[in-house]
């Protein structure tokens, strides 16, 4: 098994809206089980940084952004299939994942 | 920050007044319809279909806020790329290039197309970005253009019903005018798009809704504001255009508002024996209707109407739907009207329009526009008939009703003429007609078909606030001009053209008869006085002779006498009598 690169994220939710708890909750579930080692999460709550969101071009929430490894991608949602999350991502899904 | 909780915005309604301030549009006859604009503050839901104007009406709402009102606007974009509305708007010359980004601000809000959704989502990230950007701009206009795109991301009408109460009460909260565009249906407003947007035209201030309809090939647009909470509105269906500039609505004249001005001026209607018929022309600013069958000079009488305004110096416009600009100027010379040098100088504007390429409605806005620009005072629309046959009836009626109406209120005078089958305007072609009622004159030509022959005839239906004549005149056309002969009337019947013609003649020998035969007379009373005087002359000349032939006789009578006597005493002598001479007697 190669080496992952490491995985630059941004997480942009709304205050403690249920869908942005739950997409933090889901993101944390998540890096812990594929991305363990080799991630690095930022939370924006655009309700807090309004500017953030305006200059990052948020228009929905919860939303999370792959910085790194190019290309950059978006998922929009409380990112509660992992499956998809793993597509989007560009990781091969290694088994860990699934118990 | 307090989470946008649907509750929150009951307060901010129950302190709203109750007649609503208004936000201008700068669409012209929209304004009028909602009496100045959209709510200000509010929300406003525009519905349409593809293709009925949405977005530009939106563009033109905020274009207006960033050039006239001072109002800086932002357009949130679900559908077009900013890049794409800049190139798509770029004919109607708003220079929305020059407002960006201070006064008009187009924000891409498209789901990006590589986007994943895995779970639900909400707004709450744009109203964020929305809000900060409000506040660095100063925005007091927002523009939410095809809010359906985002929404159809949402998997359940739970959603979305919740994101468009966020999103209301987020508007209503920092008090911008907004207005949310999104598609219904189709074309027609469909049961679908309709129950989707259903429960929010019940939550906003104001619903808009644009259509698009083809009825037999023609296409018009219409737009009907649905509700309007605490204003009043025009709540019937009005058409509108999209024009060099933007929309344009044909808004009815609000009620109260009254015409231009009432004048006494009479206006020549070209033809000096009409004018002295109608009591000096028509008055200004009122509807003239001509009616008559086809080629009864209907088109001419219009055309010596412009010709007379032109004259006196005054912008005029003839909108033609039969004929090209330049047949109308050769049509016309023939007869004596010459309008060539006016359409060169730009006093007259002939619009020649195909009846195929639009709806009666949207004539009336084309009209109305294209008279505005050429600052028209006198409007000639031949024929009437063929502008309303694309609409039904009650249609026809509405637009009879509103070009009179806006032609009042211009002070422009109109004069229409109108295709009738019928001769004497009994004419069961109500809608073409209808016009005969709100019309201020009404003048009917006819053909009198008599002998073989057609004449075409005027008479003078109705002249509102005028004595007129009530007369049938002949009316002959010629390379000099419009003529109107006396009509011979006999035996109950108007006489036209050769019988007309015959009568004159009859009348003229007539009286060449009577002349003749006066001078006769007159020359046997010469004779008979000649006669007497010649035979008072010979009995003066017998006169003088007896006269003379006494005097003879007088004469020799006492020549006798004298030598009587002279004999007697020469006797006496003779005699040597003695006796006396008195003795002798």
């Amino acid at each position: 098994m190669t080496a992952k690169p490491l995985y630059v994220l941004q997480l942009f939710v709304a205050d403690e809206a249920p869908n942005s708890v739950q997409a933090r909750g889901n993101l944390r579930a998540f890096c812990a089980t594929h991305l363990r080692g080799c991630h690095q999460v930022e939370v924006i709550d655009v309700l807090e940084d309004p500017a953030r969101a305006l200059d990052d071009g948020i228009f929905m929430t919860p939303m999370l952004i792959k910085r790194l490894p190019l290309p950059m991608r978006r998922i929009v949602g409380t990112l509660s299939d992992s499956n998809a999350i793993l597509e989007a991502l560009g990781i091969e899904d290694d088994g860990h994942g699934i118990d | 920050m307090q989470p946008a909780a649907p509750a929150a915005a009951e307060p901010i309604r129950e302190s709203a007044t109750p007649a609503p301030r208004k936000t201008p549009t700068g669409l012209q006859g929209f304004d009028e319809i909602t009496r100045g604009g959209l709510p200000a503050g509010r929300t406003t839901l525009l519905l349409g279909g593809p293709g009925s104007g949405k977005t530009i009406f939106a563009m033109q709402f905020l274009v207006h806020g960033a050039l006239e009102c001072g109002e800086p606007g932002i357009f949130v974009a679900f559908e077009e790329s900013p890049a794409s509305l800049l190139v798509n708007f770029e004919p109607f010359g708003w220079g929305l290039d020059a407002l960006q980004p201070d006064k008009l601000y187009l924000m891409d809000a498209r789901p990006p197309i590589d986007l994943i959704q895995s779970g639900t989502f909400d707004l709450r990230g744009m109203l964020a970005a929305l809000g900060e950007l409000i506040r660095r701009m100063g925005a007091k206009r927002i523009v939410f253009d095809a809010l359906d795109i985002m929404l159809a991301m949402l998997p359940d009408t739970a959603s979305k019903r919740q994101e468009i109460y966020r999103l209301n009460d987020w508007l209503l909260r920092l008090a911008v005018t907004g207005l949310i565009t999104a598609k219904s249906g189709g074309d027609e407003l469909s049961s679908v798009g309709m129950q989707q947007f259903g429960f929010m035209q019940f939550m906003v201030d104001c619903a808009v809704i644009l259509n698009h309809v083809i009825s037999d090939g023609v296409s018009q647009r219409n737009l009907r504001v649905q509700k309007y909470r605490g204003s009043a509105f025009d709540e019937n269906e009005s058409p509108f255009i999209i024009g060099q500039k933007g929309l344009v609505v044909a808004g009815g004249r609000p009620p109260g508002r009254d015409a231009a001005e009432v004048t006494d001026e009479r206006l020549s209607s070209g033809i000096e024996r009409l004018d002295t018929m109608l009591g000096g022309g028509y008055f200004r600013g009122a509807s003239i209707l001509i009616t008559g069958r086809p080629g009864t000079a209907k088109s001419t009488l219009g055309g010596a109407f412009v010709a007379a305004a032109c004259r006196r110096g005054e912008p005029s416009m003839f909108v033609s739907f039969d004929s090209d600009r330049r047949e109308m100027v050769r049509n016309l010379g023939s007869v004596g009207i010459a309008l060539g040098e006016y359409v060169d100088s730009g006093l007259l504007r002939i619009v020649s329009v195909r009846t195929v390429s639009g709806s009666a409605e949207t004539y009336l806005v084309r009209i109305r526009l294209l008279a505005a620009e050429c600052g028209a005072r006198t409007l000639v629309i031949d024929p009437v008939s063929t502008f309303f046959r694309s609409s039904n009836r009650l249609t026809a009626q509405r637009i009879a009703e509103r070009l009179i109406d806006w032609a009042k209120s211009e002070g422009i005078t109109l004069l229409c003429t109108s295709l009738v089958d019928d001769v004497g305007g009994k004419s069961s072609a109500g809608s073409t007609l209808h016009i005969s009622t709100l019309a201020d004159t009404w003048i009917h030509l006819t053909y009198l078909l008599e002998a073989g022959e057609r004449n075409r005839g005027l008479a003078i239906m109705k002249s509102r606030g005028t004595a007129h004549s009530n007369q049938v005149r002949e009316l002959l056309l010629g390379a000099s001009g419009i003529t109107l002969a006396d009509a011979y009337t006999s035996g109950g019947k108007v006489l036209m053209g050769t019988q007309r013609w015959d009568k004159e003649r009859a009348d003229r020998s007539d009286a060449e008869t009577a002349r003749m035969l006066s001078a006769v007379k007159l020359a046997q009373l010469d004779a008979e006085e000649a006669h007497l005087a010649l035979r008072e002359k010979g009995l003066q000349a017998d006169r003088l002779g007896k006269q003379a032939e006494r005097l003879l006789l007088t004469q020799a009578n006492s020549k006798r006498k004298r030598t009587e006597a002279q004999d007697d005493s020469e006797v006496r002598t003779l005699r040597s009598a003695d006796a006396s001479p008195d003795e002798a007697d």
